[in-house]
């Protein structure tokens, strides 16, 4: 018989690097009044446009930048330049996810002056980012009308993870015959009570709802900044 | 595909664990949530490449899976979900965000070579 397996008790989060810098970060930014939004989707989902459209309606009315992953080109950091607000890409290689440690290194010599928002777009990929805390305020989540309307089922983890769904591309959905119904029943399955806003930001159905919802979070979450 | 890079954290984290202690690693014990977003098989595949030319190198990773623990409202007690695909109790239907367990990716122990 073989003998009792000798257990040495120890308990570590596998996370808890990226955890301590992640926390770090989140202190940063709210003892500097900037409201950290993060953007998941899977590829293609519309994060880029999506970004470069809530940048440009942001500008006039607060201090914004932007953070964009990506595994290689920096065809979205160009692209989200034209919003005239300061954008930084962050290259990732071969890893599928952003790290709260990237998010730090990146800001090193970023010189940016004081934000009120700063949003954080991850790599398109719906299931890795799902595991970092990358010291963000809201995560907000996106799914478009033209993947299918029980993707949150597929995919619970990083919905359930998220603060806030936001339905893209709301200009197709009658030519794509999208169910919101089904997509929002979906969403609330995974993850109760979680807000779920519909924009297109092609036409800018729902952009300023959007905008709107964004200023009370940093407003609540930040009492004493000026958004 | 992020097991990888999660397995590497393993060995890292049990490696300096066992080096702090003097102590050899015949196996390492992980508390897996069903919320960690980490794929056992995948895992334990990433496990043994991470292993090699460590201290580690032969170990075997034991995985102790976790189910999504939430708190129900209605019935004020903590519930295990049916599926992670329905955040309602399983037994009233009562929907619930308020996870309990169900995250955790924790190492809970060396097991020790004889």
């Amino acid at each position: 018989m073989n003998p009792e397996p000798r257990l040495l008790e120890v308990r570590k989060n596998v996370l808890k690097q990226n955890d301590v810098v992640a926390r770090a970060l989140r202190e940063r930014f709210r003892a500097q009044g900037t409201f950290v939004v993060s953007l998941v989707s899977s590829p293609g989902a519309g994060k880029t446009t999506f970004l470069e459209k809530t940048l440009a309606l942001c500008r006039p009315r607060c201090r914004v930048a932007a953070l964009v992953g990506d595994l290689a080109t920096e065809n979205d950091a160009r692209r989200l330049a034209r919003s005239g607000a300061p954008v930084r890409q962050i290259t990732t290689g071969t890893l599928c996810h952003l790290e709260a440690a990237m998010i730090e290194h990146a800001l090193v010599d970023w010189d940016v002056g004081p934000l009120d928002i700063l949003f954080i777009e991850n790599v398109g990929n719906l299931v890795c980012p799902a595991s970092y805390d990358l010291g963000e305020d809201l995560r907000a989540v996106l799914l478009s009308v033209t993947e299918g309307e029980d993707k949150p089922l597929k995919y619970p983890t990083i919905f359930n993870s998220a603060d806030v769904a936001i339905i893209t591309k709301i200009d197709l959905a009658a030519a794509v015959e999208f169910d919101g119904q089904a997509a929002c029943a979906s969403i609330q399955a995974v993850r109760p009570g979680m807000n779920v806003l519909k924009v297109s930001a092609k036409t800018n159905e729902g952009m300023e709802a959007y905008l709107q919802f964004l200023m009370e979070n940093a407003s609540r979450n930040l009492p004493k900044a000026s958004v | 595909m992020h097991e990888l890079s999660i397995a590497m954290s393993i060995v890292d984290l049990a490696q300096e664990e066992a080096e702090l202690r003097r102590v050899q690693v015949d196996a390492v014990h992980l508390e897996l949530g069903a919320l960690s977003g980490v794929v056992k098989d995948a895992l334990l595949f990433s496990y043994e490449i991470a292993c090699g030319g460590t201290l580690l190198e032969g170990s075997r990773l034991i995985v102790r899976e976790i189910p999504v623990e939430v708190y129900c409202p209605a019935c004020q007690t903590p519930k295990i979900l049916a599926s992670i695909q329905w955040f309602c109790c399983p037994d009233c239907g009562t929907p619930t965000s308020e996870v309990l367990h169900g995250r955790e990716l924790m190492i809970t122990a060396l097991e020790l070579k004889q």
